[in-house]
């Protein structure tokens, strides 16, 4: 068995309405290995979201630990989850998320921004990025002059461009047409032969079938956890 | 490690103005009018700040006038005497002969801290030269001593003597400009011995003075005319004529100008007789008087520039904190984004932070342009008013609207900055 990298245990989330509370995660515990292919399917408003967050370090939990590399995140400062998201953990969001002003090479380049690196280094980095995608020949074009499948396939150069090694990827077909969602998922399957990590959230049973892994959440809870079988 | 830090902030602030400039492209009315107080606030506080920049060099200028070292000992002191002036109407007349009294202290104390004294007595008349005229003259009626102690220099020719002043001789000194109204089209040199009339009397021009510039470019210094004493009370003001008497009296340059004062109020006292106790019955006036009367002026205008200048870019910080407050709530989910991908809450700040200053720097520039525009009206019509634009000024306008961007910018940046990422991510 390869090395544990990401420990959630007995997680919670309660967001506090006032009326009333609602426990988004009701008690979670999770281990995510290195090489790691999960897929987390479940109800709509059963928490996947919030799990992934939690597991991204863009939230924190109400209670419960949470051990990223061996590390309690509980003890990190702001500035560490910033260089965590930065080098280790690639995003990949359900609408994109890109900046719709900057080109598709600066879009690429950005996180490589934040990680301190000068402008010629990182050219180059989001340029051999955009290649690994397929798009190496429209670095200068805008995302609204590409195809949905397009933007995705930016999204993924940009969640590659500091080589981390966990891929988020939150509902990453779910605004894409099933042959183009097919091509994403290739793309993450390439990553995963090459030894990366990936967790990503769906509601396709046949997007879930390109996971190892199978996770379901109900109500804030983990219904089962179970290989994929092929 | 230190080194990426480094990298780190130099590549946040590329990418703040980058989007700043991103943001001011697009939104361009949005963003000018939004920077309106700024540029109102820095126009003013540029137009204040060349108006008393004018006002202090047009002073200094005249001060000069005056003399550094001159006092001028008369019946009226130089400042308002409001309903006093009944006290100093029944003072006894300044007679010109004080001066050679004074002279004769002077020359017998010993360690004196004075020069000389020279009698000056004012008034006006025309002037006309065959068909030019020139009216209001002023006219300084005085001793040959007054080429030591004059603050104009002669362009050309020379003062009269001491034998033309005292037996009266109709020779005069023109300042510049009674000579170009009288010569209109003759070159300098060639005014000498012409002879031109003081109502209807005739004088020998021996001399012209260097131009003296005016006060603030409103009146000039150089409508004036100089003439022996003697000749003077000959032909216009007699013996008995008071009004516009002063006797100059010239310090040595090294000594302290109160005690200068108090040399001169003493010989003074000892011309009038006055016994210990009694009042001084004249004043010894000087250049810090007038000095004196600016300082209110000056104080005004700063206070109402203040004012201006404040309430203007309090205005603006508030617009401009209200408009940055959109642009988060605009793009929350941007900043879910960028925080999602490795950017620091100081990322964030800083980006926030450089579109506040961002707009107030483009105001500061209008302002700025306005000020140019302004001034330049200002020189068409006003040509001789000091005015200048200095680089000070420039620095101030800019570190102005820098301040009013980074304190308006600050709290909505920082709140920004603060935003949960998984929050500002579900941000539609
Ligand atoms: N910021 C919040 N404030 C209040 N409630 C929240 C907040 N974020 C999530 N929730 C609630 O937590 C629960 C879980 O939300 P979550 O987004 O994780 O669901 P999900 O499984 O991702 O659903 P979907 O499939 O629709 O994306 C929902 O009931 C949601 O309303
Ligand atoms: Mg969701």
């Amino acid at each position: 068995m390869s090395e544990s990298i990401i420990q959630i245990t007995g997680v919670k989330k309660i967001y506090d309405l006032g009326r009333a509370k609602v426990h988004a995660l009701d008690g979670v515990d999770l281990r995510i290995y290195e090489n790691d292919y999960v897929a987390i399917m479940g109800p709509s408003g059963s928490g996947k979201s919030t799990l992934m967050n939690m597991l991204g370090c863009l939230d924190t939990p109400s209670e419960g630990q949470y051990y990223f590399g061996g590390e309690d995140v509980a003890k990190m400062d702001d500035d560490s989850l910033a260089d965590i998201r930065n080098r280790r953990i690639g995003f990949v969001f359900q609408s994109f998320n890109l900046l719709p002003r900057a080109t598709i090479l600066r879009n690429v380049e950005l996180p490589l921004v934040y990680a301190g690196l000068a402008k010629k280094e990182r050219a180059e980095r989001a340029q051999h990025a955009l290649e690994q995608v397929g798009l190496g020949d429209r670095i200068e074009h805008r995302p609204n002059e590409l195809s949905g499948g397009q933007r995705q396939r930016v999204a993924i150069a940009r969640a590659l461009v500091t080589e981390p090694s966990i891929i988020l990827a939150d509902e990453p077909t779910g605004n894409l047409d099933s042959k183009t969602g097919e091509e994403i998922m290739q793309l993450f399957e390439g990553l995963y032969e090459k030894g990366n990590t990936i967790i990503l959230v769906t509601h396709e049973e046949y997007i879930a079938q390109h996971a190892r892994r199978l996770v379901r959440l109900r109500d804030g809870l983990i219904e089962s956890d179970t290989p994929v079988k092929r | 490690m230190k080194r990426s830090r480094i990298r780190r902030t130099l590549n946040d602030f590329e990418e703040s103005a980058r989007i700043a400039g991103e943001q001011l492209r697009e939104h361009k009315v949005r963003s000018l009018l939004t920077a309106l107080g700024v540029i109102i606030g820095v126009w003013a506080v540029i137009l204040i700040g060349v108006g008393m920049n004018g006002l202090d060099t047009g002073f200094r200028n005249s001060l000069a006038m005056l003399g550094d070292d001159h006092f001028y000992i008369e019946k009226f002191p130089w400042r308002n005497v409001g309903d006093d002036w009944r006290k100093y109407i029944r003072r006894q007349n300044m007679e010109s002969y004080y001066a050679d009294e004074i002279n004769e202290i002077i020359s017998q104390t010993p360690n004196t801290g004075l020069v000389i004294a020279v009698p000056t007595i004012g008034f006006r008349r025309n002037m006309s030269y065959e068909d030019q005229t020139a009216n209001g003259i002023q006219f300084t009626a005085t001793t040959s001593d007054f080429s030591y102690i004059s603050t104009a220099d002669i362009a050309e020719g020379r003062f009269f003597t001491q034998t033309e002043a005292s037996s009266g001789q109709n020779v005069v000194i023109l300042g510049s400009g009674v000579m170009e109204a009288l010569f209109p089209d003759e070159e300098i040199d060639q005014i000498l011995g012409r002879r031109v009339k003081i109502s209807r009397i005739k004088f020998t021009v021996i001399g012209v003075l260097e131009s003296q510039g005016s006060f603030l470019g409103l009146q000039s210094f150089d409508n004036q005319a100089i003439v022996p004493l003697p000749t003077a009370r000959k032909f216009f003001i007699g013996h008995r004529y008071w009004n516009g008497t002063s006797i100059r009296v010239v310090k040595q340059p090294e000594i302290d100008r109160e005690e200068a004062r108090d040399e001169i109020i003493g010989a003074m006292r000892r011309v009038r007789g006055l016994e210990a106790g009694e009042e001084n019955d004249f004043d010894v006036n000087a250049s810090d008087a007038v000095e004196d009367t600016i300082g209110p002026v000056k104080a005004g205008i700063a206070v109402a520039g203040f004012i201006i200048t404040g309430l203007a870019l309090f205005v603006g910080a508030i617009g401009i904190m209200n408009i940055t407050f959109v642009s988060v709530k605009e793009r929350t989910k941007e900043i879910g984004t960028r925080r999602a991908i490795g950017a620091r809450r100081s990322s964030i700040l800083t980006q926030f932070l450089m579109e506040a200053v961002s707009i107030c720097l483009l105001g500061g520039l209008v302002g700025l342009l306005l000020a140019f525009g302004s001034k330049t009206i200002l020189d068409h019509y006003a040509p001789n008013f000091p005015a200048s634009l200095s680089f000070n000024l420039m620095i101030l306008a800019v570190s102005l609207s820098v301040t009013t961007g980074i304190l308006s910018g600050f709290i909505p940046a920082w709140m920004a900055s603060r935003l949960e990422p998984a929050n500002a991510l579900r941000h539609e």
